[in-house]
């Protein structure tokens, strides 16, 4: 085929309208939320004593740090989604939760005595934790990894790791106000490694499905 | 581009005939550079010409659109080849001076597109070999085949994604 004949049949395609990859992102992060966020409410539910949970310092820092964490995957995401985009322009943007998430780190060990430190960190329900964001996360990965399709990632894995953080960040933000677990160091360890595996799932995802 | 985004054809025929032989110097200057077969400058070129199609909607407007061709001919090169065996880091920032137009082999055949053309499905091969090797309108085709318009076009949009899954795919 000649490269005339090919620009002649692209011509003859250009009057169908594209969505933008913007779009297409906020519905998968809204079909996902909902679908998380139906799971969340019939098999976890919000914790009873939310009431004087918002009162305390720590609940409400763990709740702004998921969104935080969606917010800023949500930026960095859209950013990816372009050809000429790398990841160094969007590390900046990557830093801010864990950098968040050191300082509270480092207030805590200040505020509290080093005998409650390992009591604080492994807290109570662990292992709910683990399970809970990855499962929640699933339906907001899948349809935020098809959403994605749309777009042209430089780096496949990359942009499947973004889409990761930004469905573990929500699934952590519902599963948050669940969870009595409090303290930073609880969420330093367990809420990482929870929201970690969503993002090596979507790395490994992305790098078979995001090619274009 | 702009023009094209409102579905302006003229502007975009216009557009991909002055890219398609910035493309081939493109091209030309990575094969000759990491000594692949300069056979292959054509089938860049049009593997190009069609995600630059496919993801237009990826280009923002008022940013400066060859950076944006730049990096789309890149990840294709990089493809090409990885498909040929070739292990390359290509610094993409080499190609900064080198978008210079090379119009040698604008008569030239896309051989990779031929092959992926052969393996697409009845109907949309039908679409595609009449509006591109034949250069029929979409109101033609849709006479020739009994469809409305509307179909024909909808068949020729899944026939180019096709295609470009054919090319990234099916390669040695």
């Amino acid at each position: 085929m000649k490269t005339d004949d090919l620009i002649e049949a692209l011509v003859q395609d250009v009057a169908r309208p594209q969505r933008s990859t913007a779009e297409r992102v906020l519905g998968a992060t809204v079909l996902g939320g909902l679908v998380a966020g139906l799971l969340f409410a019939w098999k976890l539910g919000i914790r009873p004593d939310i009431a004087s949970a918002v009162e305390t310092g720590r609940f409400v820092f763990k709740c702004a740090l998921s969104v935080m964490c969606m917010a800023c995957a949500w930026w960095a995401c859209l950013q990816l989604a372009r050809p000429e985009v790398r990841w160094k322009n969007v590390a900046a943007w990557i830093a801010v939760p864990p950098a968040l998430l050191a300082a509270a780190v480092l207030y805590e060990f200040m505020a509290m005595p080093p005998v409650r430190w390992y009591e604080l960190a492994v807290g109570r329900y662990a292992s709910t934790c683990l399970s809970a964001i990855p499962l929640l996360s699933i339906v907001p990965l899948a349809a935020l990894l098809i959403a994605l399709r749309a777009g042209a990632p430089r780096s496949p894995a990359t942009a499947g790791a973004v889409a990761g953080l930004l469905a573990g960040g929500l699934s952590a933000a519902l599963y948050a106000t669940h969870c009595p677990d409090d303290s930073p160091l609880f969420v330093a360890v367990w809420y990482t490694l929870a929201v970690g595996t969503v993002v090596i799932a979507g790395a490994l995802a992305g790098r078979r499905i995001l090619r274009w | 581009m702009r023009a094209a985004g409102r579905g302006d054809a003229h502007a975009y025929r216009d557009l991909l005939r002055k890219l398609a032989p910035i493309l081939r110097g493109f091209a030309r200057h990575a094969f000759l550079r990491y000594g692949s077969s300069a056979e292959d400058v054509e089938d860049i070129v049009q593997e190009t010409l069609l995600a630059m199609h496919l993801k237009r909607h990826t280009w923002i407007e008022d940013r400066p659109l060859l950076p944006w061709v730049r990096a789309i001919a890149h990840n294709k090169l990089m493809d090409h080849l990885r498909r040929s065996g070739r292990r390359q880091h290509l610094p993409i920032d080499e190609f900064g001076d080198v978008l210079v137009a090379d119009d040698s082999q604008s008569a030239a055949n896309g051989l990779d597109a031929d092959v992926a053309i052969g393996k697409l499905k009845g109907r949309q091969r039908d679409v595609v070999v009449a509006m591109s090797l034949e250069g029929q309108s979409a109101r033609d085709v849709a006479q020739r085949l009994g469809m409305t318009e509307g179909a024909v076009r909808v068949v020729l949009h899944r026939a180019l994604r096709s295609l470009s899954k054919v090319l990234r795919d099916d390669q040695p």
